[in-house]
Order: C-alpha cells, then structure tokens, then sequence
C-alpha cells in the first residue's frame, strides 16, 4: 500500500537509482577512526578540481559491516567495492574510475579464501548468504539525510498507523508478524506491546534500549549510525500502540556519532511534523529524548536501565510487577532493543506475511551478528534465522585463517555459551540455541579455532562479568570473583578437582540466587565450555599442560635445533637473554630464564621455535 | 536472604517485593530457598573478617544469627578479600569499618528514605562495589547531621557508634527505656548501661513516638549525664544565704570553687566567703532564695516586671505548669520558650 505523506519534495528518488552517479563513503565508527571522513572530504576536494561536484554525489553513509576492510567505498553506478581505501586514493579514485572508466584494481576486495578479486559489492562472498531486510538503508543512505529515508519509503509506516489503523489493530500486525525482541530475550514484540497498553494508567514510556554493552558487538550502533529513522519511526509507533506521549533512547555515552546521528534525525523529524504534537495532523503527540547512559553493561538490563534514566545507580529491580505495569518512574513502560523498533516500520509497511515468510516458524525474520574471533571475514552481518553455524562461519564468515581448526563458536556474548563442532549444522534460531545450551543474545558471535585455549576463553568473559556486576546481590558480586579466582588457578597450573566441583557450586548458586539475568547467566561460558572441553580443563589440572599452548605458566618453548640456522634472531629480541648459541649454530632457550612472553615464537622465520 | 518458592513461578522470588496474589503458595523454607541462603552467606563470609571474639556487635548481628541458623561453615580462605581501613572518618559519631559490610543498602534507604539526607550510596561495581557517602568524602561534607540511623539500621559491625566502642556489647549491657530528656517529642529509646554508666543510647521499633529514629542529641548527647561539670545540686551566691561562714564550716553546705578569673579570693584571711562565691545547698534553701526574690520584686515593680522563657526540653506537662504558674503567680503574659529551632 502506497500512501502519500504531505511533503512529497522533501524524499530524495537519487537514493533509488542504480545509474546515480554516486561514491558512497562509509561514516560509520569503524571507517571514522581510520580516516573515512577525511576521505570523504578528499574525494569532493577532488570532484571540485574537475569541476564534477555538482554531477557526481559524495554520499556519507551508515556501516557496510565489513569494517575489518574499511574505509569502505562504493562507486555508483555499478557498485564497485573499495576496500581499505586511504585519504590519498581519494585522488585516483577519481581519475582512474570517474574520468578514466576503470576500476582501481588494487582497492577491490581480495578474497583470501579464493584468492580472487572481487569487483562488485554483491559478489562478495560476506554478503553471499547474508539477507539485510534491517540493515537494508545502511550503506545506502546518508542517515543524516531524511530525504533519502523518505525516499526508502520511510514513515509511510506511520503514516499509514495514524491514518487507517487502530492502536489494536498496530498491536496484531506486530504480534502476527511474530517478531522476538532482538535484545537477547526473544520476548513476542507484539505481545509485550499488548501488556503496556491494557496497563490503565498514563503517563506511559517507550523506551529504546541502545546501551548494547557486550563487548565487541556493535549490531545496535551500526543501526543507529545507519539508519536512524527507522528506530525513531518504530518508537513513535510503539507510543501510538501502546498510547505513549514519551519516549527515550538509552544510548551509551561511548557512541557518540549515533548520538549525533540521532540528534539530527530527531531535529529533522520535528521539523516535518513527524514528532511532536499532532503527528502528521493527527491527534497523536509523541517525543523523544536521548539519555546518555555512562556506559555500564548491567544498564542493558531493562530495569537498571530504567533506574538510571531516573538518575539512580544502575542496579536492577526485581520483576515482577514488569515494565509494563511499573517501569520508568513507576509508569507503564514499554522496553526494546535497537533493532526489534527499527523492524516495526518494515513490518507495518510490508505486512506482517511478509516479515514472517523470511527465517523460521518460531523465530521469524534475521538475525543480526557481530561476527569476530577467528574467521576470515568479521563484520556485521544479517542473516535469515534458521540459517545454520556452518553456514555463517564458512559462507559468511570465510572460515578459520590460517588452515586451523575451528573449535567453538560463542553466541550470546558473555552471557551466552559456546558450542563446539557437533552443532555446526543446528539452525541459528532463539529456541534451537537455547535447546543447544547456549543462547541467541542480543547478536556477539565469536569464533575459536583451535589455538584457543577454552579456559582462557571462559576466563575472559568471566573477567568482564566481574567488572560489570553492579554488586548488589551477593552471589553475583563475590561469586563471579570466586569462579574467575578458580579459573586463574587453574591456567596458572595451580588448579585441583575440587576447583571444578567448586565452579560448579558457584555456578549453581549465580544462577539460583542472583536477581538479574547478569548473575543468573554469568556462569553459561564457563559451564558450557567445562561441558563440551572438560578434557581440556582437566589437562590443565592433572598434567599441568595447556594443550592450547596459550597459559604461560603451563608452556615451554623450545627451538628444534634441526630447523634453527642460527640467525640469533630470536636471541636478540629476547627480552630476559634466556636465548644462547653461536651464529650458524642452533640456539637454545633457557627456560629458567624465559619469560614465555612468545616474542621469539613470532619473530622466528623458520618456525623452530615451538611451545611445548 | 528473603528468597523463598512459590509455587509455579519459575526460580525463587524476593519476598520483600513480590506482590502477593490470590491463590499463591509460598514456602519460605524450602530446600531451594535455603540451599540459596546458605550459599549467599557463604558467599559473604568468603569477604568478611573472621573476628566475632572482638566485634562490638557479637550476640546482636544478623549475619552471626543466620549463619548459626543456616549452619554454614567458615569457609577456608581462598581468593581476595577487601582490606579497608578501620575507622576512616573523621566525624565524632559514626565508627566505619568496611571490611564487615555486607552491602546491603539498609543505611543507603535509611538515610535516603527516613532520614531525607542521601549521605550514602554505593560506589563502583562488582566486587568492588563499596560504600561512600557523598562522593566517597567525609560523612560532614556529605550533608549528614549525625543521626546516626544509618548505625542503628546496620545489621552488622560495619557502622557502630564511635563513642560506645569498646565500653560493652549487648549481652554486657543492661537497657533501660526511656523518654529523652531534650525536647517535647517524647522519644523514647534504650540507655545501654554497664556498671552503673550510659555506654550507649540504641533506639527501639517498639517506641511509639519515634521508632527506629532519633536526632543527634538523643543518640549521641548523652553525655552530659556522667559529665563532671554537671550540677545535680543548686549553687546560690553566698551574699543571699544567711549564715554562709558557719554553715559551710559545720559542713551542712559546701563552698565550690568554680573555674573562673577572679579578683579576690573566695575566701579571705579572715575565713570571711566572698559575696559573689557559689555556695551548693540543698533544694529547699535554693528555692527559697528565689521565691523571696520573686515576690520582692512583684510587690515592688508588679508582676510585668518578669517574663519568662520555658525550655522544649521541658515536658508538655512541665510546659504547661510553667505558663500556669507564669500567668498566675508572677502575674504576667509575658512567656516564651526556645523551640524555635
Ligand atoms: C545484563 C544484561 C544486559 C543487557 N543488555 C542489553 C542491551 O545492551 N541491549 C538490549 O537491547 N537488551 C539488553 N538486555 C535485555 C533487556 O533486559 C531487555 O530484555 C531488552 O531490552 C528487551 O528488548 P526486546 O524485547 O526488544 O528484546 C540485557 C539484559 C541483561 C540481563
């Protein structure tokens, strides 16, 4: 259905033609900090030069999600795909493809899994089996450009909400859709909804959980950066379902362009009359604030979240009675995550048949990934739910560098679980996952190859949840330090038995007897991997080895004299003189001396250097 | 600690905040609550100093009962534990030792929820998460007026009241109910006494007026009672006594020597006591002074010539009798008192 919004300029149609001259540059956070916006401005100093800036657009746009290869840069017409591209390409950028018609061969993407250079950005094996129906506008638009939203057919959503749909009927499309909440949970969107508007008592508030505090994830930032107006639209449709006036987006501080990617936005919505009070002429006011959040993890939380809004510490609040009853200042709130409101206005606008025919039967839609750890190709990535871990890990991700193995794969960050390569072929859905034992979480994937030592691994993210307790229960708050002083133990070859019989307690106790799902889930990357690599925790233990090679306190390295030419190499990077041996002769390393810090290891070239 | 099962919810559930429903089963000492119990106090004495022989609050601290309770073990110590330093505060009231809270907030809300001063809060996260007041600054300079709730709500030794320590812990102690003696409120709260001497005031739920509450004065200003420059009988100027050489010679008065600069002596060669000397008497004597001088000074000026300031120390009663004999006695409407604070 096409309905006609009362500013028809105001879109952009440029943003839809294939033979618009165009080179986008992705400004999301990842190409910003290696200069993507000086190259942005290279190029139209260039353009200027040939006196081709008011032919050929320099478009900023959100992330492209291959950020591992940014500056990423896209000539239009035809989609060709630079990858790395510095300040100083700017200029043969545009004489060689501009003016000359031929692509620069060396900033085309080279595929270290086919040895092939790839011209065109579809033809890139990352987004072979990616499906981007969310991140559809990211790398497309410029997000501080509402004519090219517009021109997206964006707000026709709402204005198709507010002039043909009741706030029940919003309700039901959403439901019928069967959208899952995208902030780890998978809660009905729809139904979650419904709570918030049977709740008889206003002021109510929908709020935007941007806090996204996993780290390495930045699935929400890249939707916020990329495509502001889709989150803005999904909230003001939220408050008109659930009947809001108010709403706020909890961002954290650290992401400052989508703050002011948002600030923008939200300006030029007002502007139109799309916020604010009677919303295209209707009698329907609503208003967004931002809130900066100061970065604590626990503040994802939807009730710490809440609290700190409110200006208190960020600690959770027993549930029930939930935010749909008693949430923000006591009032019916209604909580989502970044991507479950950017999805809204595509579901309204495309149906709810539609959103539902894309994914699996329980878990309709994508499913949008950080990818990173040990694969070939990191990035974001969107990925139609039901699609499988191998499919993500070798078709998108490009397999394990190096020719390793992989050897586990751990979803849900760090209060998900990791998997080994028995479930490879399980389907990436929320029910699947959890059946598996670990969880779909907000969207951390992160990859293990065989040089991971699991403990190390179940260590780190142990760390993170010590650090992120907000301290208020004491099974979280001492607990979690507890397990993390057990797994120190054990990668310091000072573990016994009794260390795993005392995670296991502790685990036990996290998850019985701590308020938030922080504490409750704390345990799940350790227990998990103590499921599936208990051989490995056991080495550690009982042979005082890591078979890994990864804890200091449990390698040696040693030179394998028939390799060693005795180039003294190694000796002279050693930083405790632990290596001896004359020129031309083998060496030897010390180990009384040796620090197994690794240098010699990785300055070796000819691989004689072992660990033990 | 409050945790307990109810039936078909999923996991345990916080007594202190579920809301109560029609139907709902609830057991509060099932294997699941208690096994949680249990672990969560394991979890604290893991980070809890191992000193009840000396603690001040040993026999009155919540965390020894349920321990003893839930019979848990002192666990071996394996892994940190916070070291803070002992009394860090330089306020005169409030005695902070860190290395025993248990965070439980329960003088974060009584002061924030009684008392309306804010002075603490929680600081940092994880296990590191510590009490402060204000921004982790002295208890003075985070607007505390030294009531001391945050003491009388803290369930261990963590906050205890500077003056008492050392002088005796509770089963040392005998308490003694009573009504404070500062102003009109009336409350009420129990005198800790050992061997005949006020170690400590500690306030009472069970006090009808204030409760758990009670201000500066009534918790800490009890010191003025064994206080040596504390009169507890009256000084008359010996210049209004008859007499004043012999009776004080015969011993039935006494002269004091009070700490102040004078020009003469007390007394001179002579044996001859000053005019201006205070000489302690008994009741009878003293009261008479002053009623020969009220009734002098009303037969000479009328009674305008007075007015009168009463005391909020004073019971209403007291109060009362006070105007009564203001209005009647003296003759004048001329009474105020100093609660005006
Ligand atoms: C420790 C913790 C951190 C969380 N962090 C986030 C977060 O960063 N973003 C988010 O959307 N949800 C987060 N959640 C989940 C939220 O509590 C809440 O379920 C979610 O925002 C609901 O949105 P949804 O229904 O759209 O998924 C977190 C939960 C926990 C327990």
């Amino acid at each position: 259905m096409h309905t006609t919004l009362p500013f028809p300029n105001e879109a952009d149609p440029t943003v839809n033609d294939p033979q618009h001259k165009c080179i986008a540059v992705c400004m999301g956070t990842g190409c910003t900090s290696s200069q993507s916006a000086q190259l942005h401005q290279t190029l139209r100093e260039e353009l200027d030069e040939h006196n081709l800036n008011g032919e050929i657009e320099v478009r900023r746009t959100g992330c492209f999600g291959f950020c591992e290869q940014g500056p990423i840069v896209v000539v239009s017409p035809g989609e060709t795909f630079y990858t790395e591209v510095k300040p100083r390409s700017a200029e043969t950028i545009v004489e060689q493809h501009v003016l000359g018609n031929q692509p620069v061969e060396r900033l085309l993407y080279h595929d270290p899994t086919s040895d092939a250079t790839v011209e065109k950005w579809h033809e890139i094996g990352f987004y072979g089996k990616q499906q981007r129906i969310l991140l559809d506008n990211s790398g497309i638009i410029d997000p501080e450009n509402i004519g090219h939203y517009l021109a997206r057919e964006g707000y026709q959503a709402l204005h198709q909400v507010l002039s043909e749909m009741t706030p029940e009927q919003v309700i039901e499309e959403v439901t019928e859709s069967g959208l899952r909440g995208r902030g780890g949970a998978g809660f009905p969107t729809g139904v979650k909804w419904g709570f918030a508007r049977k709740t008889q008592k206003w002021p109510k508030y929908v709020i935007c959980n941007a806090d996204e505090g996993d780290p390495g994830a930045f699935m929400d930032r890249s939707v916020l950066e990329g495509d502001p107006h889709a989150v803005i639209e999904g909230m003001i449709i939220a408050g008109f379902a659930i009947g809001a006036q108010a709403g706020y987006i909890y961002c954290r501080a650290e992401y400052p362009l989508a703050i002011k990617r948002l600030r923008v936005a939200l300006e030029q919505t007002r502007e139109l009359g799309l916020l604010g009070d009677n919303i295209l002429g209707s009698d329907f006011s609503f208003d967004i604030t931002i809130k900066e959040g100061a970065g604590a993890f626990v503040c994802g939380e939807e009730t710490a979240l809440m609290a700190s809004i409110q200006g208190e510490r960020g600690q959770p609040w027993p549930r029930p009675p939930y935010p749909a009853v008693s949430g923000l200042w006591k009032q019916p709130s209604n909580v989502n995550n970044v991507k479950s409101y950017a999805f809204v206005p595509r579901i309204i606008h495309k149906g709810a048949e539609w959103f539902s025919s894309v994914g699996t039967e329980g878990s309709p839609g994508t499913a949008v990934f950080a990818l990173t750890g040990n694969v070939n190709r990191t990035g974001l990535i969107e990925v139609p739910m039901g699609i499988t871990l191998r499919e993500i890990i070798y078709d998108v991700g490009g397999g394990i560098p190096g020719g390793k193995k992989f050897k586990a794969v751990q979803t849900g960050g760090p209060l998900g679980g990791c998997l080994p390569e028995e479930y490879l072929d399980i389907p990436v859905d929320f029910d699947s996952l959890q059946e598996a034992g670990s969880v779909m979480g907000s969207g951390g994937m992160v990859i293990a190859d065989e040089a991971t030592c699991m403990v190390e691994f179940a260590k780190f993210f142990t760390k993170f949840v010590c650090d992120e307790s907000c301290g208020k229960c004491p099974p979280c708050r001492i607990g979690s330090t507890r397990m993390l002083e057990a797994l120190e133990r054990i990668t310091e070859g000072e573990g016994t038995p009794e260390d795993l019989d005392e995670i296991y307690w502790l685990a036990d106790g996290m998850q019985q007897g701590s308020l938030c799902a922080l504490g409750q889930l704390a345990p799940a990357p350790v227990i998990s991997t103590l499921r599936h690599f208990e051989d490995e925790y056991r080495a550690h233990i009982e042979e005082e080895r890591c078979p890994a090679g990864k804890c200091q306190a449990l390698i040696t390295f040693e030179i394998v004299a028939d390799l060693c030419p005795g180039c003294m190499v190694c000796a002279r990077n050693c930083a405790s003189n632990a290596i001896s041996g004359e020129k031309g002769e083998p060496h030897v390393i010390d180990p009384e001396l040796c620090e197994r810090c690794g240098l010699c290891e990785a300055v070796c070239n000819f691989d004689a250097v072992i660990v033990k | 600690m409050c945790v307990v099962s109810v039936e078909k919810a999923r996991g345990l559930q916080t007594a202190c905040t579920t809301p109560v429903a029609e139907g709902m089963i609830v057991e509060t000492e099932s294997e699941a609550a208690c096994e949680t119990r249990q672990f969560v106090l394991e979890m604290l004495l893991t980070d809890h100093p191992n000193d009840c022989m000396t603690c001040e609050v040993n026999g009155d601290c919540k965390l020894q009962d349920l321990v003893y309770d839930y019979g848990v073990e002192w666990p071996e110590p394996n892994g940190r534990r916070h070291v803070y330093p002992i009394d860090p505060d330089p306020n005169p009231f409030v005695f902070i030792d860190l290395n025993k809270c248990i965070l439980c907030s329960r003088c974060v809300r009584a002061c924030e929820e009684i008392q309306n001063r804010d002075v603490w809060s929680f600081a940092f996260r994880g296990f590191e998460t510590k009490l402060v007041a204000g921004t982790d600054q002295p208890m003075l300079d985070a607007r505390c007026e030294s009531c001391g709730q945050c003491v009388a709500y803290c369930p261990v030794g963590a906050l205890y009241d500077k003056m008492s320590v050392g002088l005796g812990r509770p089963n040392q102690v005998e308490k003694v109910r009573t009504t404070c003696s500062y102003c009109g409120v009336g409350c009420n709260f129990d005198l800790n006494v050992r061997n005949g001497e006020i170690v400590r005031v500690t306030s009472a739920e069970d006090a009808p007026v204030n409760g758990m509450a009670l201000c500066v004065k009534g918790r800490y200003g009890y010191d003025y009672v064994h206080h040596r420059d504390r009169l507890t009988r009256p000084l008359v100027r010996a210049k209004w006594l008859p007499d004043v050489e012999e009776r004080v010679t015969e011993g039935e008065w006494t002269l004091v020597e009070v700490a102040e600069k004078r020009a003469e002596p007390t007394v001179s060669g002579n044996g001859a006591i000053a005019g201006d000397a205070f000489i302690e008497t008994d009741w009878g004597t003293a009261l008479d002074v002053v009623a020969g001088k009220f009734a002098k000074e009303k037969q000479a000026q009328g009674g305008d010539a007075f007015s009168v300031f009463a005391s909020a120390k004073c019971t209403n009663e007291e109060n009362y009798l006070f105007s009564k004999f203001t209005r009647q006695v003296l003759g004048t409407n001329s009474i105020d008192h100093c609660a005006r604070l």
